[in-house]
């Protein structure tokens, strides 16, 4: 099975205190730690998974206009075991960037396409935008994938609650990964190294039949004003001190609070 | 003048909770607006949906088709394209249908989609929406141009649901004949195995979240919730990484709990965890001032919870 995974490098949240530049415009992004979205991670793993059990090959692509902290994205997903992995260095907009993977994808023939449900914008979106413009069958916040035959697919969605919803789904299709579908495996710096040769092929939108303008953000109608810190109110009262004035603290609380004896 | 649609999340014969949550979001894009609640399934469950919201809705669209009788998104999209008109604005929830449904909705109707939408107002043809990046660590204010309609998916339980409108609408039948040739078909729902676990029932929660770090700490986390008589819970990435069973997994995707005290101990406070919290007094110990779940404790310290945990249970034996 030809498997292409549509992956992101985001903010890493274990790494930065995040910060919003004074006028609004962006988070400060200097010296930003990225790493790759958790979702896609699963979705890689699980296309390699799949090829290894089926044969076949997986193509990792990301659209990121910074090359650099796109070529180390790209890499360490390649060290997990993709063979291929393609860039677009443009930067694309909301629906826009649904609009490059799928000429991405239309330039080679893959039987199933991933992504990750959501990555740090919250949007949950291109999956299925992507679905819709390939006319593909799609199918969000997948947590189990079996291989029926070359045709199909028996597939679990995570619904509320924990339940898990499954149905059967046709090939080509496109499918969003959540989490804890598979235990992704470790990447070594040996085997970072070993990708570190291969060569990436590099596209822009004019390259896919696209101009810059139609997936940018001039041609998106939903549009960042800024980001902001809201007024919160008061939040949590916070219990300073030291560690056991903190602990007696808590315990009072539990003690009134919560009934402890 | 734009006209608002609402889809209507039912099961068994009633309309989810979260129903009337649309008409607060509609609302709050056009006060005076004519709300259209649209009702996809079959048979008597759908008629019974159909009279339940009836009275809050301006009108109600009524699909009626055995094919609808498990929303499947893949085919209920196929239907709204059909009936909706071109510059509706559509409003339908970020959850597991909604994340399913609209984005392929949005490009199908060719209307932009905004997701997530936590507060909303309209200037002339601009949607002027609030939501959050990063997974609640900045807001952001998004625009949307809605002069040819837009696709809302509105963040659940962030509108207060609107319980005494009284529209009196009328139910309309506006079954169509969808194509039917269905490529994603709908099997069965597995509800996984609790293995004798119930967080519901507990007084005190101990919850761990990613900040426990290492799945050698939890025994620590353990130990506490033991001498405190508590039950152990844990956010989702606990439940992937598989260092505690999915029946302690507290949020929209797990449990729904409402202890008399929650101590969320390396929990960032994302809502879809913040979601399965329905009550309770919140502590929060995190190492992160900027914590989003400080927004929504009512107490909360800022440490280690790998040093404040040994701590507490000493304290307490
Ligand atoms: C459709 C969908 C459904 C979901 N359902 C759920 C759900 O049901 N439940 C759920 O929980 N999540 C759910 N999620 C995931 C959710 O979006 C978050 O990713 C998750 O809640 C984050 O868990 P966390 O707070 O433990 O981890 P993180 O967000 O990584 O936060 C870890 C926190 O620990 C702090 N920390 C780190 N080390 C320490 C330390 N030593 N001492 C003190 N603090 C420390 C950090 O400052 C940080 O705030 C869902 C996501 C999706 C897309």
């Amino acid at each position: 099975m030809e498997i292409l995974v549509c992956i992101k490098g985001v903010p890493d949240l274990e790494e930065n205190e995040i910060e919003i530049k004074s006028d609004g415009t962006d988070i400060v992004r200097d010296d930003l730690v990225y790493s790759i979205n958790e979702w896609d991670n699963y979705a890689v793993e699980e296309a390699i998974s799949i090829t290894e059990d089926k044969g076949g090959s997986v193509t990792v692509v990301t659209v990121e206009s910074d090359e650099e902290k796109a070529d180390e994205v790209l890499r360490r997903e390649m060290a997990m075991g993709s063979q291929q992995g393609i860039l677009v260095t443009d930067a694309a907009y909301g629906k826009g960037i649904a609009s490059v993977l799928k000429a991405v994808s239309e330039k080679g023939s893959y039987d199933l396409i991933l992504t990750g449900a959501q990555a740090d914008g919250g949007e949950a979106q291109v999956g299925g935008m992507l679905a819709a413009m390939l006319d593909r069958p799609y199918a969000s916040l997948v947590n189990m994938i079996e291989v029926i035959d070359d045709g199909k697919l028996k597939i679990g969605r995570e619904i509320e609650g924990g339940d898990q919803e499954v149905s059967e789904i046709d090939l080509p299709c496109v499918l969003s990964i959540q989490t804890g579908i598979n235990e992704p495996r470790y990447v070594s710096l040996r085997g970072i190294r070993k990708v570190s040769s291969v060569e990436i092929p590099e596209y822009r939108a004019s390259d896919l039949g696209l101009s810059a303008d139609e997936i940018g953000i001039d041609a998106s109608k939903v549009k960042r004003v800024d980001y902001f810190v809201p007024d919160l109110g008061e939040g949590a009262e916070m219990i300073e001190g030291s560690m056991e004035e903190k602990v007696n603290k808590v315990i009072e609380l539990l003690k009134s609070k919560g009934g402890m004896s | 003048m734009t006209q608002l649609f609402a889809y209507i999340p039912h099961k068994n014969g009633a309309a989810d909770e979260c129903a009337l949550e649309l008409l607060t979001a509609a609302a709050q894009i056009d006060a005076t607006a004519q709300v259209t609640g649209i009702v996809v399934g079959s048979g008597t469950d759908l008629d019974a949906v159909c009279n339940e919201v009836a009275g809050s809705f301006n009108e109600i669209w009524k699909i009626d088709d055995v094919k609808f009788a498990y929303p499947n998104a893949e085919i209920i999209r196929k239907a709204l394209i059909e009936v909706l008109p071109a510059d509706a604005v559509f409003i339908t929830h970020h959850n597991s249908f909604g994340m399913d449904l609209s984005p392929g909705l949005s490009i199908l109707v060719d209307s932009p989609l905004v997701a997530d939408v936590i507060e909303m107002e309209v200037d002339g043809n601009t949607l002027k929406t609030v939501r959050q990046e990063l997974f609640g660590q900045v807001y952001s204010h998004v625009n949307c141009d809605i002069s040819s309609g837009a696709i809302v998916n509105i963040r659940p339980g962030a509108f207060i649901p609107k319980e005494n409108a009284a529209a009196g609408g009328n139910v309309v039948d506006k079954t169509v004949n969808t194509d039917v040739d269905v490529k994603r078909r709908y099997i069965e729902t597995v509800t996984p195995d609790s293995g004798g676990v119930d967080i519901t029932k507990a007084d005190i929660l101990v919850s761990v979240g990613r900040g426990i770090e290492d799945e050698d700490n939890i025994e620590m986390a353990k130990e506490l919730a033991e001498a405190l008589g508590a039950e152990l819970s844990c956010s989702r990435p606990i439940v992937d990484a598989k260092w505690l069973e999915q029946a302690r997994q507290v949020g929209t995707s797990g449990k729904t709990v409402k202890p008399k005290v929650y101590l969320a101990m390396g929990i960032s406070g994302a809502f879809q965890h913040l979601g399965g919290i329905k009550g309770g007094f919140i502590i929060a110990i995190n190492k992160n001032p900027k914590a989003p779940i400080f927004q929504v404790a009512d107490v909360g310290i800022v440490g280690d919870i790998l040093e404040f945990i040994p701590e507490l249970t000493e304290k307490v034996q």
